[in-house]
């Protein structure tokens, strides 16, 4: 053993090493991630409720039963709600703004600081702080803010036909912080000499932006469409913090399907049926995310 | 030879001698609640008693957070670690009887007959099939809580609270006030559903106006009639008609309660210690409003039940620990520091606990009262929030909405009871 360590070549024996390293995250990932993925698969076929001994199997029944429940297709209505009306015009305020704060001679670290910091703070207490801004008078900061312009107050959280609005609201606040300097990022690596050549060739700001800015903003594009789609796909924490007990209310206006596998595994025990709808939900993102790349790499 | 059998007998009595001691080593027994500071401290102050009666046992205590408790439970039980002696919210008994988690109580140290004789009569929400499975120190009734400042303020006698439904809808109405807009800056009372309140129409208003929110057997939701309805309608009617209260007014009622703004409100016994932390708040407490000459009153209980693999010598310390948790002697001291009522008659309903200007309206309520069977406590009040929802934000009627709450309601009922 020892004799064949001595026959490797040097580059051999430190490639030899780096998977030993690798090994390590390697194994923590298979037994914390891809196993209970897995688990989640089987538990998805039972009928388990966490505090049974035995998990009986019944097949297809909790898949099923999810075609016939009003409270899934709701929940999953709303996600895509979240990923429809949140992402495009994330993207889109993110992206004025770095395209903006690109232009900047000074004070651009400043403006990067102050973007970025709602990012850096907790979701939790950001959802909290919104969840304290929306509320009814006498209280609330915009109730206030409204009567103070003789505007009547406004129910936010507490309507089925606002709440889903007052909840995306912090959280493009929060994206909004990590995608402009992605963005920036991007616009930083485009090449100074391609917008001479563009001068030179006579084109104007406009064309500037959709003809050379944009389409080389591709692969920055790509990355924060679908990093930005699976954030929304799993809106979780904003919901749970700013609506009563967590529940995603009212009347459900507001839940989010994991928000229902949450409540349906660890309020209602239902692990089998919680499965179900997180194996659901991981094909949508799957499918999503293969058809985003196929679309908008397709250039490529 | 004979020498060293000698030697060896010797060693051997010596040995006896040091491990006989030892083997009646001391049992340890775990017992789990969720964390409430009053309640964490009172178990310590039992342990250290229990202890010293008891110097063969020890007991190891531990606390969660409430908002987890009940998940954190759950996920013990699979990965086969937890305590032996364990608090539970009475509603989430059958869940972890049906699930083989606690034991029934040995009869021959808690007789159910004994235990219908000593205890109050809603104790019997932890007997489920046929067998007790828990035994609470104590319970918790619902009353009246007023503001003696805000019945001042609207020119009211401040030590008169409402005794009937009438008195209290005028008295609310002389209590709200608005601003120039018309906005309410201090309601009349409190009109959320979601923490006490459902109980309230459930158990109090449900009865009050001439039903019964379930049959006899607890399977069957019978609300969707017209006592039904006209209870959950009066409950409506004082946001939406008499406009004396504001849901969600300073997050929830029991904020806004202690913000000084509100009239009255109704809530626990266990909020009693709450209140009292608050120097500026200047309250009285009050059996609940009559209606029609119905009193009645919704009382709850949290109970300690064994787990079902605690056997042996765990087992008897664990009945030995349960007996004490429900002891005259704990129940007088969790009144005490806790604020919570004892579970027996016989300890609670005492002249100096009737004439309690605190207490004394919750003890009263315990003789009326009734406990909710619930097979599905969070999914079952979950019911009554939406109702209320549906009325006050779709502008559903109040016959549909409550018929479509009895429907949800069945349909969890149906589900627990299907195979029973």
């Amino acid at each position: 053993m020892k004799n064949c360590f001595k026959k490797l070549s040097i580059a051999q024996k430190q490639t030899l090493w780096a998977y030993v390293f690798l090994f390590v995250p390697l194994v923590f990932y298979l037994v914390i991630r891809i196993y209970p993925a897995f688990n989640a698969f089987y538990l998805s076929l039972t009928n388990w409720d966490i505090v049974s001994v035995e998990k009986d199997m019944v097949f297809f029944e909790n898949y099923f039963s999810l075609s016939e429940d009003p409270l899934f297709w709701k929940t999953l209505g709303n996600t895509f709600k979240y990923v429809i009306y949140g992402l495009p015009i994330n993207l889109v305020l993110s992206f004025l703004i770095a395209y903006n704060l690109n232009k900047l001679k000074w004070g651009l670290g400043i403006y990067r600081t102050l973007y970025f910091i709602p990012f850096m703070t907790s979701l939790v207490a950001v959802s909290w702080v919104w969840r304290w801004l929306y509320q009814p008078l006498p209280l609330g900061f915009f109730n206030n803010l409204l009567s103070l312009f003789g505007i009547p107050e406004q129910p936010f959280l507490m309507a089925p036909s606002q709440a889903l609005p007052s909840i995306l609201a912090p959280t493009i606040w929060v994206q909004m912080g990590f995608q402009v300097i992605i963005f920036l990022a991007g616009l930083k690596a485009i090449p100074q000499s391609v917008y001479e050549a563009a001068d030179i060739d006579g084109a104007n700001n406009r064309q500037k932006l959709f003809r050379v800015t944009i389409p080389l903003l591709r692969p920055t594009i790509i990355f924060l469409v679908i990093t930005g789609t699976i954030k929304y796909l799993r809106i979780f924490t904003q919901v749970y913090s700013m609506t009563y007990q967590g529940n995603g209310g009212p009347l459900n206006s507001t839940k989010p399907l994991v928000l229902y596998i949450y409540n349906t595994a660890f309020q209602r025990f239902d692990m089998g049926y919680a499965s179900a709808m997180t194996v659901v939900l991981f094909l949508i993102i799957l499918v999503i995310t293969l058809f985003q790349l196929k679309v908008l790499n397709k250039d490529d | 030879m004979k020498k060293q059998l000698t030697i060896f007998l010797i060693i051997a009595l010596v040995l006896l001698g040091v491990v006989g001691p030892a083997s009646a080593r001391k049992v340890e027994i775990t017992y789990w609640q969720y964390f409430y500071q009053t309640k964490k401290d009172t178990i310590n102050e039992l342990i250290e008693e229990f202890e010293k009666e008891n110097p063969d046992i020890t007991v190891k205590h531990l606390t969660f957070p409430y908002e987890n408790y009940n998940t954190k439970v759950a996920s013990s039980v699979p990965a086969g670690i937890g305590p032996n002696v364990i608090n539970l919210y009475y509603g989430w008994l059958p869940t972890y009887i049906d699930a083989g988690y606690l034991q029934p109580l040995p009869t021959d140290h808690f007789s159910p007959a004994q235990i219908e004789k000593d205890f109050f009569p809603l104790v019997k929400a932890a007997k489920i099939n046929g067998s007790y499975y828990a035994l609470p120190t104590a319970v918790r009734s619902l009353a009246l809580i007023w503001n003696k400042d805000r019945f001042q303020a609207a020119g009211l006698d401040p030590e008169s609270p409402p005794k009937t439904l009438d008195q209290m809808v005028e008295f609310a109405k002389k209590l709200t006030k608005t601003d120039q807009a018309g906005n309410i800056t201090h309601p009349g009372m409190t009109v959320d559903i979601n923490k006490q309140m459902h109980h309230w129409v459930r158990e109090i208003l449900v009865r009050q106006f001439g039903g019964a929110p379930y049959s006899d057997d607890n399977r069957t939701v019978t609300y969707n009639n017209q006592a039904g309805y006209n209870g959950f309608e009066f409950f409506v009617e004082l946001s939406q008609k008499h406009k004396v209260g504001k849901v969600g007014f300073f997050t929830d009622d029991v904020t806004a309660f202690k913000s000084g703004r509100v009239g009255m409100y109704i809530d626990g016994s266990f909020r009693i210690g709450t209140l009292n932390a608050l120097k500026n708040l200047n309250y009285g407490v009050a059996e609940i409003p009559s209606y029609n000459g119905i009193k009645s009153n919704f009382a709850s209980f949290w109970a300690n039940g064994i787990t079902s693999y605690t056997k042996g010598e765990e087992l008897q310390a664990s009945i030995k620990f349960l007996k004490f948790l429900t002891s005259d002697k704990a129940m007088e001291l969790w009144l005490k520091n806790v604020g919570e009522l004892p579970a027996k008659p016989s300890v609670a309903i005492k002249d100096q606990n009737i004439n309690d200007p605190q207490y004394g309206p919750f003890i009263k309520g315990l003789e009326y009262a009734h406990a909710t069977y619930f097979v599905d406590e969070v999914a079952q009040r979950q019911v009554w929030i939406d109702a209320y929802d549906k009325v006050r934000l779709q502008g559903l009627s109040v016959k549909k909405a409550v018929d479509e709450a009895a429907e949800a309601e069945q349909k969890v009922l149906d589900k627990y009871y299907q195979d029973k």
